[in-house]
Order: structure tokens, then C-alpha cells, then sequence
């Protein structure tokens, strides 16, 4: 789950992180009230998921209310790359006078954490890393032994942070781990880590995002997940509990296992369609998961036919089948279904069907039958 | 041969009590696979239909002589298990559980590296591993693998590794061991692991090799085939039309910027001689013609 800047300040602040006075605002109103409250100059910022705010218009600075009212006015409602702008937040300007790069994120290659540090913040660090990656300190941390002070002392170091920053930074760095390893981050990046002409340093911005795996021990996410936006489509297969990301395409898709269900989309591409969503119905699924998978996908008006494919392992083809047929009575479903269906109990879930097969419900014997099936419906 | 595991290998099942644990321990228990205990603290001195229940996998291994430990515990209490099973004297461990935290995941990898050298851990989240008619630990049915090989199979996604399985069993081709390393961002077992016990097993012939996308697991298992292998390698990678940045079912399963696409990890699989093929059907087909060629 990535968090906006103002959730993943107000995380950093649970973990000591010093962070600039300020508070969310989602009118005009509330942006001057919070203005007043930290002091002037402050900065108004629009709280978005998606890089490149700044040159979007969606970050302005404003010496006054009357400033505040002109920019909070403009960058709501702003579109910015696809996200509009719901809520700003607003901030005390600081003086700067550098900006360096943190973050903390998993090596996956060398089953490690990776710390990076530099002294070239405030840009995007994927063009430090091409330009100059020399000017990155990168730090291997063994997950085991963790991140302590003296190690954090010799990184910014070695990153040659200017001298006043360095041990503010140092253990600035400990508690950004903290956050990250107790916080159960999968990413915590401040860009950028400031110092200030009088000598302290702070984030100016952050990027957390948290592995939803960990949530059981997070009670305190709610909140996070209470402001997700998301397409109408995915809301309503959350609710469900069903893993959906939804596309573009005509072909809706419900499969058992990620891989299974991406090799799905792949294959339906190949034979000339397109995927309308990805759907893992999981391991184990039921009868009523697959009726609420077949529900889901009904209700996108742009699916002009339903594929299933399943392989059987934890998943009982014949529960599979129940459920599709649970489905055609429980939802009008309007558009032809196309059923691969191979594993455990796949003859009982192909009798099963059996009886009600049509013009409209239909099983092919192989992955790539159906989907060519299917895409022919699509394509009609 | 196998690798890992084979007919010899006894298992005890930690989580046996449970709906899951008793359903699979007891399904690979039929397959022949030698499961001979159970662990569940508390439960010790019960029996799940005559399989010995014990307190802890010190006792079930002094009892039984167990080497293998299949570990089937919610995500909670997955990486404490799996430590047990280390200290315990359990040398492989295969744990099925989803939804461990990527933390967790990290930490217990590296204790496992830096305690206990000689341990392997497949897993977390994978369907587990099977050698056609001689051991059978996780969820995979027996039923759809053919014993006598010669095809070896790693694969990162459970139901594609059914998937592979299937398409050579169906054209008469067995396999020597098939191998589901799961999709978690920290797998005890990765491909190169398993490639390289692939080619050292004499009858191992020839290794099908499931990837997706994120990550650069299969771009490191490229560089490896390129120096090593010498058996044939059949590929095929899912997730050619995933969109950037969304997640596909489990942690692993990530575009990130540029990187961890299906069609880099397909150019460094070619690049290093692999068969790549564009879908199962087509990689089983492809390993058909091999297999008839060997």
C-alpha cells in the first residue's frame, strides 16, 4: 500500500523522523486556517501518488492568505497525471540550504536491506544513479544485525554529507530504519532530506509503502486504507475479497493462482484480445468466491465475454463449477463464459456443468482453445 | 534420481492438527511419501489417523529420524516454525504458508544462512516439492505428475508449476523432481539452486523453468546457464501484458520501473540459450521435441 506524502510525514513523526509543522487541508478554508497556525511562508502541496507534482503546478509556495487562497484554489481539483487532487497538504516553508537522498529498501537479489544515501537529494535518484552513481553511498544491512548508530556515522561519511549534517543525519538514518524494519515499509524514502542555513536537518517529503502482509500487526493502517482511491471495479472485488487489478480490455478473466492468471492475459493476448482484469481467485477457492469473481466482472460494462481457467489443486474444479452455475442464478450474467477447467476433480466439475451447457456456457479442453473461444466472442 | 528430497525421505508435517495441514500431510501420506509425525504444541501424544502427534520438532525428530519438515502454519507463526525446524535437526523445510511480512521473510533467511549452514528452505509460499513416485511434500496432486523423468521443473508460480507438469505428463513425458520455489520477494530456494542440482542429477535430462515478472531471479538464473548448464532449458515467463507498478497476486509479482519485465527476463533467458516459449502449451510441446531428441 503506498501512502501520500502527509500519511508517510505523520508515520515518520510515530518514529521520531523530524518533519516540517503542518497539516492536511481539503478546502480553501481549511489550507488558510492551517497556514495561520504554522506561520508564513508556507508551502501548499497537492497530496497525489504520483511523481512529477512539482512541474505539474501541484507544490507552490505562499507568503500570505491571499497567496494561499490563489494556489490551494488552483491545485484542488488539479489533474495530475490521471489523480485529481483531493486534499492538499500545507506546510511551513524551509530555508534550504541542501538537499540529500534516503531511503531504505529490500535487496531481493542478496536477501539483504539496501540503504541509499546521497548528497545529491531533491532530484530523482534513478538520474543520479545513471548520471553519477558514485555520488550514491550504498549500504548492505544484514536484516539479522540491523542498522546501529556507529554504522550510520561512517555512511554519512562515506557520503560525504556536509559536516554540520552529519550527525543529526546519522541518526536521522536510525529511526528512518526503524520506521522501515519495524514499521514493516517495503520502502521509506525521504527525497529530500534537508539541512537548513541554521543547521538542522529534517524530510521534506516522504514515500512509504507498506507491505500489506504485515497489517495484522498494524491496526493503526486503517486509517491509510480508509483513503484509497481506486477504480469502482477494484473497491467492489476488495469488498469481496478477491485479488482483481482491472484493465482496459473486452476479455473479463478469472483464474486460480497469480501465475496462472497472468499467463492467462498473456495467451489471450497472443490469439489477438484483450484482458478486461486480472482475478486471482486464490487457493482454495469455493463456490460463492467464484459466483462473487463472476459478479465482479459482470459488472464491467466493457466485458463482452467471461474466461475461466482453472487449474484444479487446492481449488476443486467441482466447487468451481457449482459456483459458476451459483453465479447464473444469483446475477443475470449477460456475457457468454468460456470455461477451461483441468485438476483436482475436474470430471466432477465438467459433469456438473454439464447439463447447462449452451451457446453461451461453453468448455474447451485446453488453455488455449478457450482463450481463442473467448476472443472470438470478444471480436464478434 | 531426485533432488532434495526422495523414497527415503522421512517427513513430519508441523501444523498437522490443523483443517490444512491435516488435509495435505495426510494427502501426501497417500501419495507414499513417508510422513511420520505431526508437530502441534500442546497436541503432543495425540495421533492424526496413526501419524504420532508431538510437542515439538526436537521430540518428533528424536522419535522418528526425520530429515524434511513441511510447514503449515498461518503467517504469524511461520517463522518461528521454521526456526524450530532448524534447531530441531530438520535439515529441509518446505513451508506452503502465504502472507508471511517481507521483514520476517529476511530476518529468518538470514539466520537460517548464518546458524544453520547446512539447511535448505523452500519457500515461504510455494506449493512445495514432488518426485514422481517417491515423495510428495506441499500441496501439489500427485495425481498429475509421471514418474521415471526425464524432465526436471523450477518454477516461481504454483499453479503454472501444475500448469507444466500437466502438459508433460499428458504427452507421456515424467519428470525426475518438480520444484515450486513461490513468488515471495525472500525464497529460501531460488532457480539457480535447483539448476544446479538439476545438473548434477544424472537423470535429469532436461529442466523446464517457470518464471514472472519482477524481481531478476530469472535474469541471475540466465548468467548461470550461460557459464554451467549443459542440459537443455526449456522456458517460459508470465506476465508479458502485466501493467507497471501493479501488483499480480503475490509480493514478487512487480514491474518496477523499467526493470523485473517479462520480456527483459525473456531476452537474458535467449541470450543465455534457453528454449523460450510464449505459453505452457507451447513450452511443453517444445520440451516434447527435446525430450524425443535426447
Amino acid at each position: 500500500m503506498d501512502l501520500f506524502e502527509y500519511q508517510g510525514k505523520q508515520y515518520f513523526a510515530r518514529f521520531g523522523i523530524a518533519v516540517s509543522p503542518g497539516d492536511i487541508a481539503d478546502t480553501v478554508e481549511e489550507a488558510l486556517a492551517v497556514a495561520q497556525r504554522v506561520g508564513y511562508p508556507v508551502v501548499v502541496k497537492a497530496q497525489v501518488k504520483v511523481g512529477g507534482r512539482g512541474k505539474a503546478g501541484g507544490v507552490k509556495l505562499a507568503a500570505n492568505a491571499d497567496e494561499v487562497r490563489l494556489h490551494a484554489g488552483n491545485i484542488l481539483g488539479l489533474d495530475i497525471k490521471g489523480h485529481v487532487v483531493h486534499r492538499l497538504w500545507v506546510e511551513r516553508s524551509s530555508d534550504i540550504a541542501k538537499e540529500y537522498y534516503a531511503s531504505f529498501t529490500l535487496d531481493r537479489p542478496n536477501k539483504t536491506h539496501l540503504g541509499m544515501l546521497s548528497a545529491q537529494g531533491g532530484v530523482e535518484i534513478e538520474v543520479v544513479a545513471e548520471e553519477n552513481p558514485d555520488a550514491i553511498a550504498f549500504l548492505t544491512i544484514d536484516p539479522v544485525r540491523g542498522l546501529d548508530l556507529a554504522t550510520a556515522r561512517r555512511w554519512v561519511d562515506e557520503a560525504e554529507l556536509d559536516v554540520p549534517a552529519r550527525e543529526q543525519a546519522a541518526e536521522l538514518l536510525v529511526k528512518l530504519y526503524d520506521c522501515y524494519t519495524t514499521g514493516d515499509c517495503d520502502l521509506a524514502e525521504i527525497n529530500p532530506l534537508i539541512l537548513t542555513p541554521d543547521g538542522t536537518v529534517h524530510a521534506l517529503d516522504a514515500k512509504v509503502t507498506l507491505d500489506e502482509n504485515a497489517s495484522y500487526r498494524h491496526p493503526e493502517w486503517e486509517e491509510f486504507r480508509a483513503t484509497e482511491t481506486e477504480d469502482p471495479r477494484e473497491k467492489m472485488a476488495k469488498e469481496k475479497g478477491l485479488n482483481y487489478i482491472g484493465l482496459d480490455g473486452t476479455v473479463g478473466i478469472i483464474a486460480n493462482g497469480a501465475g496462472l492468471a497472468m499467463s492467462t492475459l498473456d495467451v489471450v493476448n497472443q490469439v489477438g484480445g484483450t484482458a478486461a482484469n486480472f482475478l486471482d481467485i486464490g487457493g482454495g477457492a469455493n463456490a460463492d468466491i467464484m459466483a462473487s469473481a463472476m459478479e465482479v466482472i459482470n459488472a464491467d460494462p466493457k466485458v463482452k465475454v467471461i474466461f475461466v481457467n482453472i487449474f484444479g489443486g487446492i481449488t476443486r474444479v467441482d466447487e468451481v463449477a457449482k459456483g459458476v452455475l451459483e453465479a447464473l442464478q444469483r446475477v443475470s450474467i449477460t456475457s457468454p463464459v468460456v470455461l477451461r477447467l483441468d485438476g483436482t476433480n475436474a470430471v466432477e466439475g465438467r459433469a456438473i456443468l454439464a447439463p447447462h451447457l449452451s451457446d453461451t456456457l461453453i468448455t474447451e479442453p485446453t488453455m488455449l482453445d478457450a482463450a481463442r473461444r473467448a476472443v472470438a466472442f470478444a471480436n464478434a | 534420481m531426485s533432488i532434495f528430497v526422495d523414497e527415503n525421505t522421512k517427513v513430519i508435517v508441523q501444523g498437522l492438527t490443523g483443517g490444512q495441514g491435516k488435509f495435505h500431510g495426510l494427502r501426501n501420506r497417500a501419495y507414499g511419501t513417508k510422513v511420520v509425525g505431526g508437530v502441534t504444541p500442546g497436541k503432543g501424544g495425540s495421533d492424526v489417523e496413526g501419524i504420532p502427534v508431538f510437542n515439538t520438532v526436537k521430540e518428533a525428530v528424536d522419535a522418528t529420524g526425520a530429515s524434511a519438515s513441511f510447514v503449515v502454519v498461518p503467517p504469524k507463526f511461520a517463522s518461528a516454525a521454521i526456526i524450530e525446524a532448524a534447531e530441531g535437526g530438520i535439515t529441509f523445510i518446505v513451508c506452503i504458508t502465504e502472507g508471511i511480512p517481507a521483514h520476517d521473510e529476511a530476518v529468518t533467511y538470514n539466520r537460517l544462512v548464518e546458524e544453520f549452514p547446512g539447511v535448505r528452505l523452500l519457500g515461504p509460499n510455494c506449493p512445495g516439492i514432488i518426485s514422481p513416485g517417491k515423495c510428495n511434500i506441499g500441496i501439489t496432486s500427485g495425481d498429475i505428475a509421471l514418474a521415471g523423468g526425464p524432465v526436471g521443473i523450477v518454477s516461481r508460480s504454483g499453479t503454472l508449476t501444475y500448469q507444466a507438469l500437466h502438459e508433460l505428463s499428458q504427452q507421456g513425458i515424467g519428470q525426475t523432481t518438480c520444484v515450486g520455489i513461490g513468488g515471495d520477494p525472500v525464497p529460501g530456494t531460488n532457480f539457480i539452486d535447483c539448476l544446479r542440482a538439476f545438473q548434477d542429477d544424472p537423470e535429469t535430462k532436461a529442466v523446464m523453468m517457470i518464471g514472472e515478472i519482477g524481481g531478476s531471479e530469472e535474469e541471475r538464473a540466465a548468467e548461470w546457464i550461460k557459464a554451467n548448464m549443459t542440459k537443455p532449458v526449456v522456458s517460459y515467463v508470465a506476465g508479458v501484458t502485466a501493467p507497471p507498478g501493479r501488483k499480480m497476486g503475490h509480493a514478487g509479482a512487480i514491474i518496477s520501473g523499467s526493470k523485473g519485465t517479462a520480456q527483459a527476463k525473456m531476452d537474458a533467458l535467449r541470450d543465455a540459450g534457453v528454449h523460450v516459449c510464449l505459453n505452457p502449451t507451447e513450452a511443453g510441446q517444445k520440451m516434447v521435441e527435446i525430450v524425443k531428441a535426447l
